[in-house]
């Protein structure tokens, strides 16, 4: 197939570079119907983006809703698998509300899920594909990179009841360390811990001698062991200069546990990658595997790189109705000849930006 | 290289004020004090560009972008909730967020509660948290009308002095939340934008803490 590289959008490059990236470690596409029962959602209310749903009744009287959200689906529709490990990618269009904003939209995205008996190398892998589909958009792009469990252990130990700890986890999330300070004082908790682990933000190299003083209990030095076995991997494969560990990343802690992350390109005002480790929405499900995954969200970059054009048409030719067609066609092939493209109309329409415009005279074609 | 960083600054007294703790801070833009009618200010040594939007749409211009960041009032980031960092408490434009009602007001707990206010995803999320049923009356100005005319029992507003309700025979019957002027940031301009962003944070940080001393004096 040939065509002109200009007429695919950055958000289309993107779907085809990231497809042959996932399949060639050996991830496999993953097909899904556009419906879905709306029971999935509500069970796990709280693991979608936004509560809102689009739902609506199927000749049989059963409630479906237009998929919000993909991870939930292929959960359901893949089996414990013991020992095994299954990776899938898919991309597909969801339909949510925004954050702030209730009208609907439909997102266009696409990732990647590992499920099954997983271990330190899957995670550090799935990273890494974050990493790479980053890259193939651009080489201006950061990881941001947290781990809940260090996150969720500080917080323990601070024995807040879970009311206190979701607003302390907004604002870690906020980085709002004001608040943090405000509450831990309502608390009367010391909120120099959190505070401390909130602010650690930078290079591996540059933050790991403060996190390892931070992390004090068997627990923690543990699930620092294995962060830092993961980052250890991802500086060696060369992106220490994409990796930032940022420790304001929290996602639903009910959902997710082990490594989060958020990619970010420059130009772009809000993350256009996120995923992490979710075993905890698997036991919710009743299931004993444990998985990781990521989510590439493709609409942010229809308006990426994209020079705007400088004509619509390369050409428009204007015919008479008693022109014959063998000759109308005659003189569309001999403008095509330098790959242009060409407009055929009675009049030259409005709105249209054009290079040149021809009629015809006499069989041939003439510059008007 | 430099990057500018673009701030989105509130219109109105506030703005004005946050602008000179920018000065203070070493980013200033003299052209900005004076009487025109442009829109965008830039001082390129300094590596900042101010520009001055409805304070309620601070919010907006930092979470999508426009400006790397801004000045905004807790009651807006309360409210509309924007995906953004939100830096540095910066003390100026102190105020609450409050419950007001007519000075002989009592609460029927029977009878849902009519309440009339411009916030209300806070007075829902601060009925939500006790339980109460609600009928919320979004209004755009003039609340304090609301319960004078019988249009609600209670107004959920900002109030400042208080004198405003006094004038009106009505009393804050309770706070639901302090506000004040914040510092916010859009997430991925921290991200590129990482240095030139905390300078700015750290200068004016250092001038909330110096304020905060000479008041305990």
């Amino acid at each position: 197939m040939n065509f002109q590289s200009d007429i695919i959008r950055g958000d289309e490059k993107a779907v085809f570079s990231l497809r042959s990236l996932y399949s060639s470690f050996g991830f496999k596409q993953f097909r899904m119907s556009k419906f879905e029962e709306y029971d999935l959602y509500v069970k796990n209310k709280d693991f979608l983006v936004s509560n809102e749903v689009i739902t609506f009744t199927d000749g049989s009287g059963k409630l479906l809703a237009l998929k919000p959200d993909v991870t939930l689906s292929i959960i359901k529709n893949s089996k414990d698998c013991g020992e095994k490990i299954q990776k899938v990618y898919y991309d597909e269009n969801v339909y949510r509300t925004t954050k702030g904003n209730k009208e609907f939209r439909e997102i266009m995205q696409t990732g990647l899920e590992c499920i099954g008996n997983i271990g330190t190398y899957e995670v550090a892998e799935v990273v890494l594909l974050a990493l790479k589909s980053l890259e193939e958009i651009t080489d201006d792009f950061i990881l941001d990179i947290s781990y809940m469990d260090i996150i969720l252990s500080v917080l323990s130990d601070a024995g807040l009841d879970s009311q206190q700890n979701q607003k302390i986890l907004k604002a870690i999330g906020e980085k709002n360390t004001d608040e943090i300070k405000k509450i831990c004082a309502e608390e009367k908790i010391d909120a120099d811990r959190i505070v401390s682990l909130v602010t650690i933000n930078g290079k591996y190299e540059n933050v790991i001698e403060k996190l390892e003083k931070l992390c004090v209990t068997y627990n923690e030095k543990a699930h620092l062991k294995t962060f830092k076995e993961i980052l250890t991997f991802l500086c060696d494969s060369g992106y220490a200069d994409k990796i930032n560990i940022d420790f304001s990343i929290v996602n639903n802690m009910n959902y997710y546990n082990g490594v989060v992350f958020q990619g970010y390109v420059n130009k772009i005002p809000s993350s256009i990658l996120s995923g992490g480790q979710y075993d905890n929405l698997m036991l919710k499900m009743n299931r004993k595997d444990k998985a990781i995954g990521f989510a590439v969200y493709l609409d942010l970059l229809q308006r990426f790189n994209n020079t705007d054009k400088e004509y619509d048409v390369d050409y428009v030719l204007l015919k008479n109705d008693t022109d014959d067609i063998f000759v109308i066609s005659k003189c569309v092939s001999e403008l095509k000849k330098e790959n242009s493209s060409v407009l055929v109309q009675n009049e030259i329409p409005e709105n249209i930006k054009y290079r040149k415009a021809f009629k015809i005279t006499a069989e041939r074609v003439e510059e008007i | 290289m430099k990057q500018i960083v673009n701030v989105a600054l509130p219109k109105g007294r506030l703005g004005e004020k946050v602008y000179d703790m920018f000065e203070k801070a070493g980013y200033s833009c003299p052209s900005i004090k004076e009487n025109t009618r442009k829109l965008i200010f830039e001082n390129e040594e300094t590596g900042v560009r101010f520009f001055w939007v409805k304070p309620s749409d601070v919010a907006i211009y930092v979470e999508r972008g426009a400006a790397d960041i801004g000045v905004a009032g807790k009651d807006i980031l309360l409210e509309y909730e924007p995906d953004v960092y939100e830096m540095l408490d910066l003390d100026l434009g102190k105020c609450r967020m409050a419950v007001a009602a007519h000075k002989d007001f009592r609460d029927d707990t029977d009878k849902t509660l009519r309440v009339a206010t411009k916030f209300v995803n806070i007075a829902k999320t601060f009925y939500g948290e006790k339980c109460r049923d609600i009928d919320i009356i979004k209004l755009n100005g003039s609340i304090e009308l609301a319960p004078i005319l019988g249009l609600s029992d209670v107004i959920v507003d900002i109030v400042e002095t208080g004198k405003t309700l006094i004038e009106n025979n009505l009393e804050p019957i309770e706070t639901i939340v302090p506000i004040s002027a914040r510092l916010i940031s859009n997430k991925a301009s921290l991200k590129f934008k990482n240095e030139e962003i905390n300078n700015i944070k750290n200068a004016l940080a250092l001038q909330v803490e110096e304020k905060k001393s000479k008041d305990d004096k």
